[in-house]
């Protein structure tokens, strides 16, 4: 193709995020045991009730087998090879931003997320985490006005201790699955947020995960729990350093929704995918899942998935209260030697519950986009009904795309619709586009764009104009 | 050939142009000179090399050039990007549009608009000045703002596609326009509209390129001269009366001035 020389040059582009901070960090030493667990645990000064949470999980873990079913290519973890806590060294306790070290803050501003009361964003409260520690989290004597409780889920352990010990692992049990056991053991920091009854969270609250060190994984662990009638939007970014080793992610995420409250939880990811050649980048094996507890509670999951080497991730709901509604609106673009194995379960429990489907997977390169995801219809959710739609856009001619649609109904009265489409950007399509004087990259760009609009009407305004950017980012260069 | 303005310089000239497709030949010494105000008809049998004639000066990747030359205002442009040889102003019309599912026709037409207007050192138009001057230019081909709402040429009739195309060229104001087939498909109503909007569109600085197969067009929109095309090759050029001709006699003695070749 006539712009094969364009095209390398943004290859090479490199990811704008690699940069690693040069900070002194207290680490513990590599492997996985049970003293390893009650160390994380002295650390953070933890109840007895999470420790034995811990050991429990860990104890879990240990009998089970890493799940190969998503057929993801990888070469096996060693996880007496990583670094379980790793934070940057500070003084004792932080009572202000001005203690925090300026290294931290420059980190943070040079990924778009300045936390300085100055400088920080005026419409989103954020907490933002470092390797394995919350460094700072803003807006939140604003948010304690309206009751809205918004930390790190160290502080929440100490300060909220009975919340976090009715709720810590009750949408997502110690046992759930692999990476989530290894979690449950091992989790070192994360956000945490309650919004009392009634009360709609005055601003969106946002989470930036930054990994730092090559060695040690991240293991973060996030809790969010509306009240009755209450609703919350919360956003989620994560951009780590290029590293030639993987680095292992394994985060959980528990969402509570009671009687007609809402959640909305949105996820950019751009962690490091690794080079053309697929060395580096990270192992992003995530269980996030929402429980609609309540009557009429909505849950509505919205991810731009462009980063890590391999991304296995269904954030799912579980629809308990009768006319409770859960939604997932996904974009997934892999492209070089990306894997992403990505999709949702949605589970309807009560009667008339709903949920929403939209899957748009965009593979380029070498890589491959599935989407895997399960329906199902338990014996009470009469009434109830599903719509799906996942399509699949390639581009160029070595990217594969799957689609794994799971259906369970043991309910005759409800409804499961599934759509599905495959498409692949032609050359005449782009060639129209360049013969109106549009360039190259942007024509791919528009395409891709439009084919995800779906999506992106369901982010937060500043996300999706960052998620636009963000795919073209990631694409320029990929249509040769 | 001969030049109704002498003093200008040509806008396009192919000069002994060879072509192919994955090692198949199918211009075979293509030679011609388009001056400012010119409106030329090309003509001939389908698969004679029109549309790939057309799509090669636009610039589409899948041709290769073995031989000869395209220049456009006195530049060689064979190494030019489409978008590059389209922002500089030259303008194919496509015979079958093709439908970009997902892709506002609106922010189609005001990016490339803007593309064109950035090479020409004009102020790129923000979304209410576009819209400002899209609806003027709706006019021009009798279309209802609703196109513009919709996907690119996603559920267009046939029509409409080649209003669109038309409507494009309007926007963009090109140096020359190559127009293949746009009468095809179109009913005498239509025929009449998108004609009226080339002509209202070209002026004397402009080159057109009319390639069409009928008469019916060429009595709306007079050409200076027409073009006879077959396997590759213009075989003869005359002014209107040789449609006129082919309109009564065929194509058939093109098949015999080829065999006797």
């Amino acid at each position: 193709m006539v712009s094969e020389n364009l095209v390398k040059d943004v290859v090479t582009e490199p990811y704008k995020y690699g940069f690693v901070t040069d900070i002194e960090t207290e680490k513990i030493s590599k492997g996985l045991n049970e003293d390893t667990i009650r160390l994380i645990s002295e650390k953070k000064e933890e109840p007895q009730y999470l420790l034995n949470f811990r050991i429990n999980a860990f104890r879990k873990w240990q009998k089970m087998e890493e799940p190969n079913w998503a057929d993801l290519g990888y070469k096996k973890i060693d996880y007496q090879d990583i670094i379980y806590y790793s934070a940057p060294k500070q003084k004792e306790k932080i009572s202000s931003l001005d203690e925090v070290d300026p290294k931290l803050l420059e980190t943070f501003d040079k990924l778009g997320i300045p936390l300085t009361e100055q400088k920080k964003l005026t419409n989103v409260a954020v907490d933002a985490v470092f390797d394995s520690v919350s460094i700072a989290t803003t807006f939140r004597k604003e948010l304690a006005e309206h009751g809205v409780i918004f930390c790190s889920i160290s502080e929440a352990v100490k300060d909220y201790s009975n919340l976090i010990e009715k709720y810590l692992g009750s949408v997502v049990p110690s046992n759930d699955n692999y990476f989530a056991a290894l979690n449950s053991a091992v989790f070192s920091d994360g956000s945490f947020v309650y919004i009392p009854k009634g009360v709609k969270c005055p601003m969106d609250l946002s989470s930036y995960f930054r990994i730092n060190s090559g060695d040690s994984g991240q293991f973060e662990r996030t809790l969010i729990i509306a009240e009755e009638s209450s609703s919350v939007s919360y956003l989620e970014g994560c951009t780590a350093p290029m590293f030639d080793t993987n680095t292992l992610h394994a985060a959980v995420v528990e969402l509570i929704a009671l009687d007609d409250a809402s959640i909305k939880y949105s996820t950019v990811q751009n962690w490091y995918a690794g080079n053309e050649e697929g060395v580096g980048g990270i192992f992003n094996f995530v269980t996030k899942r929402g429980k609609c507890l309540g009557k009429r509670s909505k849950i509505s999951w919205s991810q731009v998935e462009t980063g890590s080497a391999i991304t296995w991730k269904y954030p799912s709901c579980i629809l308990l209260g009768e006319e409770s509604v859960g939604e997932f609106y996904s974009v997934a673009l892999t492209n070089n030697l990306q894997q992403a194995d990505t999709g949702t379960k949605m589970i309807h429990i009560g009667p008339r519950t709903k949920s929403t489907i939209v899957s748009k997977g965009i593979s380029a390169g070498n890589s491959i986009n599935s989407y895997r995801g399960l329906v199902k219809m338990g014996s009470k959710a009469s009434g109830s009904r599903n719509y799906s739609q996942c399509d699949s856009m390639l581009i160029g001619d070595q990217a594969a795309a799957n689609t794994f649609p799971y259906i369970q109904s043991q309910q005759p009265n409800s409804e499961i619709e599934h759509e599905a489409s495959t498409c692949r950007i032609s050359e005449d399509q782009l060639f129209y586009l360049q013969s109106r004087g549009i360039e190259f990259e942007e024509a791919v760009s528009m395409m891709v764009s439009g084919f995800c609009r779906d999506v992106f009407n369901q982010l937060p305004m500043e996300f999706a104009a960052e998620a636009d950017k963000l795919l073209a980012l990631k694409l320029e260069g990929s249509v040769g | 050939m001969q030049s109704k303005t002498k003093e200008l310089d040509p806008i396009l000239e192919v000069n002994n142009l060879f072509a192919s497709i994955e090692n198949l030949p199918i211009l075979k010494g293509v030679t011609i000179s388009v001056n400012p105000g010119e409106i030329h008809a090309i003509m001939g049998r389908n698969g004679c090399g029109k549309s790939t004639l057309s799509k090669i000066i636009a610039g589409h990747p899948s041709y290769k050039i073995t031989k000869g030359e395209i220049k456009f205002t006195g530049n060689d442009i064979q190494s030019l990007e489409p978008e590059e040889r389209a922002q500089s102003g030259i303008f194919l019309g496509f015979q079958y549009p093709i439908e970009i599912p997902g892709v506002s026709n609106l922010e189609f037409l005001r990016v490339a608009t803007n593309a064109r207007r950035k090479f020409l050192n004009k102020e790129e138009l923000d979304t209410f000045d576009f819209e400002d001057l899209v609806k003027e230019k709706l006019d021009l081909v009798k279309m209802d703002s609703a196109f513009l709402s919709r996907s690119i040429n996603q559920g267009f009739s046939g029509g409409e596609k080649k209003r669109n195309e038309i409507l494009q060229m309007a926007l963009l104001e090109p140096k020359i326009a190559i127009l293949d087939e746009t009468d095809s498909g179109l009913d005498i109503d239509a025929l009449r509209v998108v004609a009226s909007g080339i002509k209202k569109i070209s002026n004397e600085q402009t080159g057109i390129i009319l390639i069409t197969h009928y008469q019916r067009l060429l009595d709306e929109i007079q050409p200076d001269y027409v073009h006879v095309m077959a396997d590759g090759q213009i075989i003869k050029t005359g002014e209107s009366d040789l449609a006129l001709e082919l309109e009564k006699n065929g194509y058939e003695w093109t098949d015999n001035f080829i065999k006797e070749q």
